[in-house]
């Protein structure tokens, strides 16, 4: 029991990811700032922006829902978290971590931040709070067609496995999946899909700071606010390491370049492309997102 | 110096509002953040909503209309929050000074700490204000 609290508290889950998402939100903010040719932030601007909103007062409005208001920030973190931890530790030990089907679990927690951050919005009682909701809820249903039909790809190609333990296993013995053609398709599905999650600028509609005014978390505050901004922080570090595990044969501290990698492709990514509209999005993604996806796993059942 | 006034000098997030100015100082402000001058150094952002920021940044001559507004916003501000009033007229009304649309001077509605003179000031001098403010509050001189 006390070995599960610190797993989840201490080592791989809450603490452990959210040095390394902070770590990694500051090397995001200092290569946006050198791409624009600023200087940008020092390292501690991530931890100081955290600290300094939880030392802030709460203010609630009016006409929000208040217990559902304040409960929001608190169910996307407990699902991150618990993420988190599920990955850091069937990665550390493959072999007896993890259970049959917890790719599915997986699936849903990810999928828990973004329904908090809908719920919160729309519980704020903000009209650009709600607007915020709306397109943040068209977006869910958008990524979460092809994210799925591509995270076929690795059960399929790995002989329908539903433990990510035993996706690693095959992936060590037979070579990642990221050799593989239909592998390759599917793994650049997942990275749109997860700048999509991720809320970051080319699908960052849901907060656009010019449109709506920070949208979803517009009459978050204080504490609140600091929790939803940790949510995402860790975001960072949980989806990236979701893609490694699936088709790169998972990682240890050894090979953190992967997750480097994945950063930057993130990072780049945020940096050159403007924001699309809410439509273009939802066409994006169900046009030629789940096209590419349904061809990655047509492949994988040819076995190329 | 404790981590609370640390945390709270290190990263200031400001939100600018707007009283009717002729946009000049709205320009310049924008001009902080641009790579000549790069206020993210010291973690200073611009934020959308009211409800995120700690510190106001205030421009134009407070004109009868905006009055109510400008009350209901810094209530709505979370505390601790500064008020920094930007250029000639959100300091000292400047050439509305006998005007008769703009008798309230900004200080009258709001707590001011920093006056920042100027139309407009430059960004050097807006700096300059902020590090003042922050010395102060800080207790370093």
């Amino acid at each position: 029991m006390i070995k599960y609290l610190f797993n989840y508290i201490i080592f791989p889950g809450f603490l452990f990811t959210a040095v390394i998402g902070l770590v990694a939100s500051w090397i995001d903010r200092k290569v946006t700032a050198r791409v624009q040719w600023r200087i940008g932030p020092p390292w501690y601007q991530p931890l100081m922006d955290l600290v300094k909103l939880s030392i802030k007062e709460i203010t609630v409005p009016r006409s929000a829902s208040k217990g559902l208001f304040f409960l929001s920030p608190m169910i996307g973190l407990s699902a991150i978290t618990l993420v988190s931890t599920f990955i850091w530790l069937i990665n550390i030990d493959p072999g007896s971590k993890g259970f049959s089907g917890d790719i599915i679990v997986i699936i849903y927690l990810l999928t828990l931040p973004a329904i908090a951050v809908i719920l919160g919005a729309s519980a704020s009682g903000n009209p650009l709070a709600s607007l915020g909701a709306s397109r943040e809820i068209k977006l869910v249903i958008a990524y979460e067609l092809p994210f799925i039909i591509s995270l076929l790809v690795p059960i399929i190609k790995s002989g329908g496995m539903l433990r990510l333990g035993d996706i690693i296993a095959y992936q060590a013995s037979h070579g990642a999946f990221l050799s593989s053609l239909s592998g390759i398709i599917a793994f650049i599905v997942m990275i749109f899909c997860m700048q999509a999650k991720l809320g970051l600028v080319p699908f960052d509609m849901a907060e656009a700071e010019t449109e709506i005014m920070a949208g979803t978390c517009i009459e978050y505050s204080g504490m609140l606010l600091a929790i939803l901004k940790l949510t995402k922080t860790m975001l960072m570090v949980a989806l990236p390491l979701f893609l490694i595990t699936l088709f790169w044969q998972g990682f240890n501290f050894l090979s953190l370049w992967k997750y480097v990698i994945l950063l930057v492709i993130i990072i780049l990514m945020r940096n050159t492309n403007p924001r699309v509209r809410i439509d273009q999005a939802v066409r994006f993604f169900w046009g030629k997102m789940t096209l590419m996806a349904i061809l990655a796993v047509i492949l994988a059942v040819k076995g190329i | 110096m404790s981590l609370r006034l640390k945390a709270l000098t290190k990263s200031i997030w400001v939100y600018h509002m707007s009283t009717g100015s002729c946009n000049n100082c709205d320009i310049e402000i924008l001009d902080l953040l641009t790579p000549r001058f790069d206020v993210e150094r010291f973690g200073i952002t611009l934020v959308g909503s009211i409800r995120h920021a700690d510190a106001i940044l205030v421009t134009g001559s407070l004109n009868l209309k905006t009055v109510p507004r400008v009350k209901a916003i810094y209530e709505q501000a979370p505390k601790p929050c500064v008020v920094i009033a930007i250029g000639a007229c959100a300091s000292g009304q400047g050439i509305f000074k006998n005007g008769p649309n703009c008798p309230n001077p900004v200080d009258s509605v709001l707590p001011v700490n920093v006056y920042i003179p100027g139309c407009p000031p430059k960004p050097e001098a807006m700096i300059a204000g902020i590090v003042k403010l922050i010395k102060e509050l800080t207790g370093k001189k």
